[in-house]
């Protein structure tokens, strides 16, 4: 784990493999979980993992308190690090920094791969495209949330000390990011536009956090983006299938390459 | 000793149709209006006793639940501040974390102030974790929107060569000037509700009284303590003065009819714990300890403990009996001898303090027994309140 200073804030990161730069940005919770699907990325990239200030118990300072400051922090990192043509892979709430970002600058960023993202909002005012999982019984959450909860929801009851207060904090940090308004800003989808990198949007086929149906509409809504399923998983896919989410970044990523 | 009369003026003919939550999720269908207007209209007069019979009184707030059909704890205290000429009227209070717009809170307060003719006292609460979902207020920074809104509220209404400006994390006002200014000087007194000592001794160090809710005989006397400790190293006043205690008071001509009275005041704590479990605990509302500890025992431990009996065993709210809770303190009852007898050996035990908060209507006790149970307190226990130093 190195710690890397930008502005007042020392940020973790964690680097794994060689090769050209690929930054994963997590999502709100489940982090320990991402660790098969890394592992397998960087047999090819050099991929840095960044923890999100607040998340893990990680330093936060006061007033850093947006997903808009996660996106400059994040720019930040890649001017700080001089990486060029990096692929930029988001999950949930990581995926809504990585829109935030290329917003702003795609500069940087080669490819951009998106997996069940939040952070949009396409509905009416009483339509809800996000469930909400505060308000929802756990059991509801986790079926929502994965494919076979069973297999794929970790058992808490047997975590260390260590680890339950990672995990709370992620979920902690989750809410200070996005709970009002809930998991989106209301301003991002007039901006899609300047998300002008090639976009892979990859969407677990029966996430029931946010649905295909607004994968497919956020695929239409970004200048050069495909879509993709991926069948047997549900919100984050990665974790319940990380072979079939890390091969079609592989390709993605060599197929726009070549073209 | 003050004592303040306490309701949380309950919808409780809804209760027959509720299971799993009494709170948040539960359709307003269930809410008849003519009903409601008579349990409010009751709930009124029994306030309104209280000013002749010399007991203060208190208001509260919740939202979106049938144990408590008092969402603006203010409404009630404006009726009171007019229909009252000699009580002091605590609302306890307003939850300012969960508000959007403090200023407004400053204009009701003063309002209420001046009406009253400088009988009012304001309690500032940080609300119980169910009131987040209603109020879609963001838990992770709730108390920093608390302290920010206390100091703002507090300078609204104590600055009277207006308007100044507000440029903070969570408000923004370029022009605050609040008219009426308030009766009392410099304000109102300022309460809260507390239920840790940590809290405990963040109201000591500003000078708040605190009031202390369900936390029976074990988990009072550290909150006492903390309080007292703080309050002299912060030069505060630690007087009995500034701390208020919560019990539900039954009293009878009878020990019998004292405790059956308590028994029914006590479904206000047999209920208002029944909530949808995940509301219990919304991230960030609790510290990271807390929840990795909930988060382990899979969210059922969450609240769990709260209520204890003397020799601190855990006591499942929903099946309290009287005598479990007059052993863990949480309520006086039986004939005033008993009640008086109670409330002394906890008074002693947690060191004392200056105001009963007495919960004397609960649940589905009647307009008449009520009347009943304020009236004798009245006559029997209050006088003998100032034995007590």
């Amino acid at each position: 784990m190195e710690r890397i200073q930008i502005a007042d804030l020392s940020l973790q990161v964690e680097t794994a493999g060689e090769g050209r730069p690929l930054l994963f940005l997590h999502g709100g919770d489940y982090f320990a979980q991402n660790r098969t699907f890394l592992e397998r990325l960087a047999q090819r990239w050099q991929v840095l993992i960044p923890r999100h200030p607040g998340f893990g118990g990680s330093e936060r300072p006061d007033g850093f308190r947006s997903v808009h400051d996660l996106a400059y922090l994040y720019l930040d990192l890649l001017d700080r690090q001089l990486l060029r043509d990096v692929v930029l892979v988001g999950s949930s709430l990581g995926g809504w920094i990585g829109l935030e970002m290329c917003a702003r600058s795609v500069e940087r960023i080669g490819r951009l791969a998106l997996i069940d993202t939040l952070g949009v909002k396409f509905g009416g005012r009483e339509q809800r495209d996000i469930a909400d999982i505060y308000a929802l019984p756990t059991h509801e959450v986790l079926r929502r949330t994965f494919f076979a909860p069973e297999r794929a929801a970790p058992d808490h009851s047997g975590l260390d000390d260590a680890e339950a207060l990672s995990i709370a904090s992620d979920r902690a940090a989750t809410t200070l990011y996005g709970w009002r308004p809930y998991m989106h800003d209301p301003g991002l989808r007039r901006w899609l536009h300047r998300v002008s990198a090639p976009t892979l949007v990859l969407w677990g086929q029966s996430d029931g956090i946010v649905s295909p149906d607004y994968g497919e509409e956020l695929c239409r809504s970004l200048p050069n983006a495909r879509f993709e399923l991926i069948s047997e998983a549900g919100h984050y896919p990665h974790i319940e299938r990380p072979d079939a989410v890390a091969e079609a970044i592989e390709k993605f990523a060599r197929v726009e390459v070549a073209s | 000793m003050k004592v303040w009369h306490f309701s949380e003026m309950a919808y409780h003919p809804a209760w027959p149709e509720l299971r799993d939550s009494y709170r948040v999720v539960i359709p307003n269908r269930l809410y008849d209006p003519k009903i409601g207007a008579d349990l409010y209209h009751r709930y009124l007069d029994e306030w309104a006793l209280c000013d002749e019979l010399g007991i203060n009184i208190m208001t509260n707030e919740h939202h979106a639940t049938a144990t408590c059909a008092d969402s603006v704890c203010t409404i009630p205290m404006a009726i009171l501040a007019r229909e009252t000429k000699k009580v002091r009227l605590l609302a306890l209070g307003m939850p300012i974390g969960n508000r959007n717009d403090p200023i407004r809170v400053a204009e009701e307060y003063s309002m209420l102030d001046v009406i009253s003719r400088g009988r009012i006292e304001m309690g500032f609460v940080k609300g119980v974790p169910f009131e987040i979902s209603p109020a879609n207020t963001n838990p992770a920074d709730l108390m920093e929107r608390f302290w920010e809104a206390h100091d703002l509220i507090l300078k609204a209404m104590t600055t009277h060569d207006g308007p100044f400006n507000w440029e903070g994390t969570h408000f923004h006002y370029r022009s605050v000037n609040v008219w009426p200014r308030p009766w009392q000087e410099p304000h109102p007194p300022v309460w809260m509700p507390v239920g840790s000592p940590g809290s405990a001794a963040e109201a000591a160090e500003r000078g708040m009284t605190i009031g202390v809710l369900n936390t029976g005989w074990v988990r009072t006397p550290p909150i006492f303590e903390a309080y007292r400790k703080r309050a002299a190293e912060a030069g505060r006043p630690a007087t009995p003065g500034r701390l208020a205690y919560m019990a539900l008071i039954g009293v009878g001509d009878s020990r019998e009819e004292g405790q059956r009275r308590a028994d029914q005041i006590l479904d206000y704590s047999r209920t208002s714990g029944i909530v949808a479990p995940q509301f219990m605990n919304p991230p960030g509302y609790a510290s990271v300890a807390q929840s990795a500890q909930a988060l382990r025992m899979s969210g059922a431990g969450f609240r769990a403990g709260r209520i204890q009996s003397r020799d601190g065993r855990a006591i499942d709210p929903r099946k309290m009996t009287v005598d479990d809770a007059i052993d863990a303190g949480l309520s006086f009852a039986g004939t005033p001898d008993d009640v008086f007898d109670q409330l002394r050996a906890f008074y002693d035990h947690v060191g004392g303090f200056g105001h009963l908060l007495m919960m004397g209507q609960g649940g589905l006790l009647s307009h008449e027994e009520t009347v009943a149970n304020l009236t004798l307190f009245s006559k029997e226990v209050l006088p003998r309140l100032s034995e007590l130093g």
